[in-house]
């Protein structure tokens, strides 16, 4: 009590940095440290071999080897994965948010018998943690022989991130104002119209948002393409960042340097994308 | 409630009056209006609500069914009924005590350790010096990454041979093991609480913590009885949010550790993974993630009867505002 009181007299000038500025740099330096040591790691070890990377695993490479990068970037086992990724990912925003969308305006606009019990099975879905599913998803994969087809990723992983899309989009479709669909409609304009031209152009920010949040969704995931991928030319990139892992478990360096490549297109997306992806992830949290 | 019957009282507004709008012209128009309505509403929620069922729904429904059988999944639907008995066997199991142990363990870990570490680093952030949007980008970056990258280049910073330090060896010791996976997870996640706690203090106003400090708070005080409890919606969120993703954990176990050494890092996940995709016990791997998923419903529950209640208003504030 008199301590805090004694800082509280001391520090009652400089009310915005407590800790003060020598204080804050420090800490800050410490942890950024902290932090980017892995992320150095992997990049020096990068340019080692593995001798260099088993006797020196901190030091800087000596000699600096270029041919673990320069074989990756060249090779199809990084560039075919790439590809998968973005086109499972694209699929999957894509039918996320159009069947999310339609679902949701109805959700919003129409007054119906069962909706609000529809709208809870939905909402019910945000319960249902992927693992419990995976079995039967497939075993039911299997039956329709989409196991080793890209759409046994895309559509569970649609299915899957259909309740949150849902429900972000209606609460969005509710506040754009009624008189606005009034207008649209003594203008002779039809619901689907409506909906296509009007509503979905205003919406434009949320729909960014729930499929930025898909594409990374997809893009991370690994349990789902890890069960239904048997064939490598199909593998994502987590998929192939864990099996190039143990195919070359005598060489980490070249391991290193694969997973180093495979930081750069989540980073660059991050990049483009951070407003959208902050967003989601608030949106995500207030909601799960 | 009172929300959507409030807005279930506009949406019919909006029909009635786009009805008046149009002079009425009898009884037959209005019923093929209506069965136009009917229509567009079925084929709007149609393709959503089959994609649901058939991928979410009946999987789930499928495991709970199959965790009453004994059963391989190949060929045919479970036949041979065992009752209780795959419940009955996993709480036998010293393995399933091992992944509920390490389960709290890690639960208390990311309570204690990560989440005030984020906080901390939130409250930093949110003051203003030169390079902050450096730090926060660094701080953020792990999270970028899929807990695969994260996992891999872990795997082989921890490994004996090529691991740096004293970290070298501890994926191999079953002491140990679970630390590194918590310094693992905490590297990866802290940034996302971070993130969290700093758009959360950012609605603080500023005004608030100015007249603390004209009243005479210092920092410590000021952070106790106005930052913290404003905060408040916003950490339960973040301690919801670490404790359901403890209790799923799979992608990162799986490849840092692969369960091992003997169980010692094992997850319930990784658990059921290995009965059910190597061991094809698909019914007892089946009950495990019933058991998995009434944890994260009782919890979820329980958490948001007790702990949130007094945040859903919050909540919806918040999801009006973030965009």
């Amino acid at each position: 009590m008199t301590q805090s009181a004694h800082a509280g007299r001391g520090m009652a000038g400089r009310r915005r940095r407590p800790l003060g500025t020598g204080m804050i740099y420090l800490v800050a330096t410490a942890l950024g440290a902290l932090i980017a040591l892995p992320l150095l790691y992997g990049v020096l070890g990068g340019f080692k071999d593995a001798g260099q990377l088993a006797d020196h695993p901190l030091g800087l490479p000596h000699p600096w080897v270029i041919s673990n990068y320069t074989g990756i970037l060249k090779s199809h086992t990084f560039w075919r994965p790439v590809g998968n990724s973005i086109l499972i990912a694209a699929a999957t925003a894509l039918i996320v948010v159009a069947l999310g969308a339609l679902a949701a305006f109805v959700f919003a606009r129409f007054a119906f018998r069962g909706r609000e019990l529809l709208a809870m099975l939905f909402a019910i879905g945000l319960m249902f943690p992927f693992q419990v599913a995976i079995l039967p998803l497939f075993v039911l994969l299997r039956t329709f022989g989409l196991l080793d087809n890209p759409l046994g990723v895309i559509l569970p992983q649609a299915a899957f991130a259909l309740p949150l899309t849902i429900i972000v989009l209606r609460t969005f479709f509710r506040q754009i104002p009624r008189e606005v669909e009034e207008a649209a409609t003594i203008d002779g304009c039809s619901t689907f119209r409506f909906f296509w031209r009007i509503l979905l152009p205003m919406a434009r920010p949320a729909l960014a948002t729930m499929a930025v949040l898909a594409i990374v969704t997809s893009w991370n995931n690994f349990f789902l393409p890890l069960v239904v991928f048997n064939n490598p030319d199909w593998w994502t990139v987590p998929v192939s960042v864990f099996q190039f892992k143990t195919q070359y478990s005598t060489d980490y360096a070249r391991v290193l340097a694969y997973t180093v490549m495979a930081m750069v297109p989540a980073l660059a997306f991050y990049a483009v994308a951070e407003r959208q992806i902050i967003g989601g992830l608030t949106t995500g949290a207030t909601k799960g | 409630m009172a929300r959507s019957s409030l807005t279930d009282e506009q949406t019919r507004d909006v029909v009635s009056t786009s009805r008046a709008a149009k002079p009425a012209d009898g009884g037959r128009t209005r019923r093929r209006r209506r069965r136009r309505t009917f229509v567009t509403i079925v084929l709007f929620l149609l393709p959503a609500f089959v994609l649901f069922a058939l991928l979410v729904l009946v999987p789930f429904a499928v495991a709970a069914y199959s965790s009453f059988f004994k059963w391989n999944g190949l060929g045919g639907p479970p036949d041979d009924y065992v009752g209780l008995d795959n419940f009955k066997k996993l709480f036998g199991d010293p393995v399933f005590h091992a992944d509920l142990r390490h389960m709290m363990i890690l639960v208390v870990l990311s309570l204690v350790v990560q989440l005030p570490l984020a906080l901390g680093l939130a409250l930093m952030l949110s003051q203003r010096f030169h390079g902050r949007a450096v730090y926060r980008v660094l701080f953020f970056a792990p999270f970028v990454l899929s807990e695969v990258i994260a996992g891999v280049l872990f795997n082989i910073l921890f490994s004996a041979e090529n691991g740096i330090g004293l970290a070298a060896g501890w994926l191999a010791d079953p002491s140990r093991v679970l630390y590194a996976l918590f310094i693992v997870l905490t590297w990866k996640y802290f940034g996302l609480h971070m993130m969290l706690y700093l758009a959360g203090r950012q609605n603080i106003p500023q005004e608030l913590l100015d007249a603390a400090a004209t009243d005479g708070a210092g920092p410590w005080r000021q952070f106790r009885h106005v930052t913290l409890p404003l905060l408040g919606p916003t950490i339960r969120i973040s301690v919801f949010l670490s404790v359901i993703g403890v209790i799923q954990l799979f992608d990162m176990v799986w490849v840092l550790t692969t369960g091992g050494p003997v169980h010692s890092s094992e997850t319930m996940a990784v658990t059921m993974f290995n009965f059910g995709f190597r061991r094809f016990q698909v019914g007892y791997a089946s009950a495990i993630t019933m058991v998995m998923f009434l944890i994260s419903l009782v919890f979820a529950l329980f958490y948001q009867r007790f702990v949130m209640r007094r945040d859903i208003q919050g909540a919806i504030t918040v999801m009006g505002e973030t965009r």
